[in-house]
């Protein structure tokens, strides 16, 4: 699914060089879930940028879904990040004067498809996440954990293979936190492939498999034991039922 | 997605409404100042018969004393090229000339319509007493009737021809050749109604106001002379002699007659030229004509490059708002940059779901032009407030001002110059700030958004 070999990226300003990733190498197989820690300026958002083909690299190879997207146009990448790729960020990076519905919407428009198709993605991701009630309420009509499930319905309602989040539960409460989780968890039991940034070892402990980046460079690689399900509900309208409006 | 941008420029619009309405002001100030200006310039400008541009001819000679003896002229006034129209006596000599294919003789004269079944108020009125060519000369079009022949200026029959604003006025808009109306105190018997016809400028009657429009009324020339009717025009009388009668007015050396000749081929310029030179050498043996010989057949573009209808003044009118455009379209860049690059995370974000940098720039085009057309119909409400405040200006120093009012305005080549100008601010003030934000990398605005 998503495979770097020996990637380096270097931010370059007219004193200094910046080695954010040396060499690094990483696999991560189709239907993983994947979490990425370690310290702060370790490398971890340059690695995640890179695979979202946000940014481009110095040295090495990348291949997405067996296509080597090293070199390629930004119209190119600009249509893979568009129809493979799923991102959830921190801070939610929702379109504040657009509704719940415009905001899902926004990845399904670059993708020229039709206004009923577009309408049913939407609503199918919207109520996945437990938001079909709440399609005309503006972002800042709901609360923080609410926001990022609504940008996590917007990450999925293209259906893409490979969903990237970064930090995703860093402005949650711990509860709240839980609950994304869940619902991450439960759309990579339906096949989509998570990579996930993370500072907190509980939320890490929940993925397949931890991949720990240290000054640019995988330190080591750990097979985790079978996903915990602390705080999981069934399903996530099970689960976010009770959130504040 | 041009209709969904268009929804987005309508968001976005709301949400910085102080930033847009100045965006818009500045964009509507400009296209107000350009389109009042360009459509001044456009009235002045063009030549209303360009088609007969090598046919039709102004006839002039010069009666003038040699220049040595006249005082200096006002700044502006080229005495060189000898007066602009015909003494009475000069016209009918060569009015009588079989030579030009077609020729007319006129004058302005203003006087009162009466009678119209649709008004029972005397109406004042301008008219032209004119030869019958005039019609046919300038491709005069008919709403209703005709002209009138050669034949009822000679022996002037008590006919009239009405414009389709004149004839609106005092029938009603219905066709009413073969009524009977009067001119001041005599009936006419309506032949023929004009339908639209604005020559702009109005190069027949040059010096009598380029920017008025055509007269009321049309009056076979020979009632000219056999019911006085004093002309409304210009009059140009260098030489002062006894001025006590109409009679005296015709034979007197005062200049207030235009004429004009249709002449399609060479060697009928050349004969009227040779019939022009040999008048003036016989009334110089007569010590009538003292200047040098200075006879001139102007065609329609000649004349009014010679006349300066589009002066220094008007040039640097049109450079004038061309500057202002451009200023009021730099001033919006930087509006719209400054606007464009304080929401960069948004336009980041969109990149990161997909977007492409060509999608970014046409978003961000749609949202100015939106703004510049929005503010090209404001600009184009400006400007016909710049126009009536021009039209003001000019019935203050012109009689028939109200007249030249009622038709500066602008008109649909000037909407279509303000919709031009407009996706051309729109094109000018969004590209380069839309380019700057679709070059911008994407992953630096994701953590701060």
């Amino acid at each position: 699914m998503l495979k770097m070999q020996n990637v380096s990226k270097i931010y370059r300003t007219d004193l200094i060089e910046t080695h954010a990733l040396r060499n690094l190498s990483v696999e991560v197989s189709a239907g993983e879930f994947v979490a990425v820690s370690g310290p702060s300026g370790s490398g971890k958002t340059t690695f995640l940028n890179i695979a979202g083909l946000l940014e481009e690299f110095e040295a090495g190879t990348y291949h997405l879904d067996g296509e080597d997207v090293s070199r390629l146009s930004d119209n190119h990448r600009s249509r893979l990040r568009n129809e493979k790729i799923g991102f959830i960020f921190q801070s939610f990076n929702l379109i504040p004067d657009l509704d719940v519905f415009d905001n899902v919407d926004v990845p399904l428009r670059y993708r020229r498809l039709r206004a009923a198709d577009r309408r049913e993605r939407i609503t199918n991701a919207l109520e996945l996440v437990g938001l079909a009630s709440r399609m005309k309420h503006m972002p800042s009509q709901l609360s923080g954990g609410q926001q990022q499930r609504v940008a996590i319905a917007r990450a999925i309602a293209g259906d893409p293979a490979f969903l990237l989040a970064d930090e995703p539960t860093g402005n949650l409460d711990s509860l709240m936190a839980r609950q994304v989780m869940d619902l991450l968890e439960q759309i990579n039991d339906m096949g989509t492939t998570i990579v996930l940034v993370t500072h907190d070892p509980e939320l890490a402990r929940r993925a397949h498999r931890n991949v720990h980046i240290v000054d640019g460079q995988v330190s080591d690689l750990m097979i985790q034991g079978p996903r915990s399900t602390t705080g999981g509900g069934s399903g996530a309208e099970g689960a976010f039922e009770a959130q504040p409006a | 997605m041009i209709g969904y941008y268009i929804r987005l420029a309508l968001k976005s619009f709301r949400r910085t409404c102080g930033l847009t309405l100045l965006m818009g002001a500045s964009i509507a100030l400009g296209i107000a100042v350009s389109v009042a200006t360009v459509s001044v310039y456009h009235l002045l400008a063009g030549n209303p018969i360009w088609w007969k541009n090598d046919r039709l001819y102004a006839v002039t000679m010069d009666n003038w004393p040699p220049r040595a003896m006249l005082p200096s002229p006002p700044p502006g006034v080229d005495l060189a090229l000898g007066p602009s129209q015909l003494t009475y006596q000069d016209a009918m000599h060569l009015f009588a000339s079989a030579i030009p294919e077609r020729k007319v003789v006129m004058y302005k004269t203003r006087g009162v319509l009466s009678g119209g079944t649709a008004r029972k108020l005397p109406l004042r009125a301008i008219a032209r007493v004119t030869s019958a060519d005039f019609f046919a000369m300038f491709d005069v079009p008919f709403l209703y009737g005709t002209g009138w022949n050669a034949a009822a200026d000679r022996a002037p029959k008590p006919i009239i021809v009405l414009s389709k604003e004149e004839n609106q006025k005092l029938f009603g808009g219905e066709d009413s050749v073969g009524r009977t109306i009067r001119w001041n105190d005599r009936e006419f018997r309506v032949v023929g109604v004009l339908d639209d016809w604005l020559p702009r400028p109005k190069f027949y009657d040059i010096n009598n106001g380029p920017v008025l429009p055509p007269e009321d009324a049309y009056i076979p020339w020979g009632w000219g002379a056999t019911l006085e009717l004093p002309t409304a025009g210009d009059v140009e009388c260098l030489t002062l002699g006894s001025l006590k009668t109409f009679r005296d007015f015709l034979n007197s050396e005062c200049n207030w007659i235009q004429m004009w000749v249709e002449l399609p081929r060479r060697s009928q310029r050349e004969r009227m030229e040779a019939l022009m030179n040999a008048y003036w050498s016989d009334q110089h043996t007569r010590s009538r004509f003292t200047a040098p010989m200075n006879n001139h057949l102007t065609n329609v573009g000649d004349w009014l490059a010679e006349h300066q209808v589009l002066g220094d003044d008007e040039h640097l009118l049109l450079i004038f708002g061309f500057a202002f455009f451009a200023v009021c379209v730099v001033n919006v860049v930087g509006l719209v940059l400054a606007k464009f690059l304080g929401r960069a995370g948004t336009s980041g974000l969109r990149r990161a779901l997909g977007a492409n940098r060509g999608h970014i720039i046409v978003q961000h085009i749609t949202e100015t032009a939106v703004l510049a057309l929005g503010a090209a119909l404001v600009g184009l409400a400006l400007a016909e407030g710049c126009m009536w405040v021009l039209a003001r200006g000019i019935a203050l120093v012109n009689s028939n001002g109200a007249e030249a009012a009622a038709h500066m305005h602008f008109d649909m080549w000037s909407f279509l110059w303000a919709t031009s100008l407009a996706l051309v601010a729109a094109v000018a003030a969004g590209l380069y700030p839309a380019w700057r934000v679709a070059r911008l990398p994407p992953a630096s605005y994701l953590k701060s958004q």
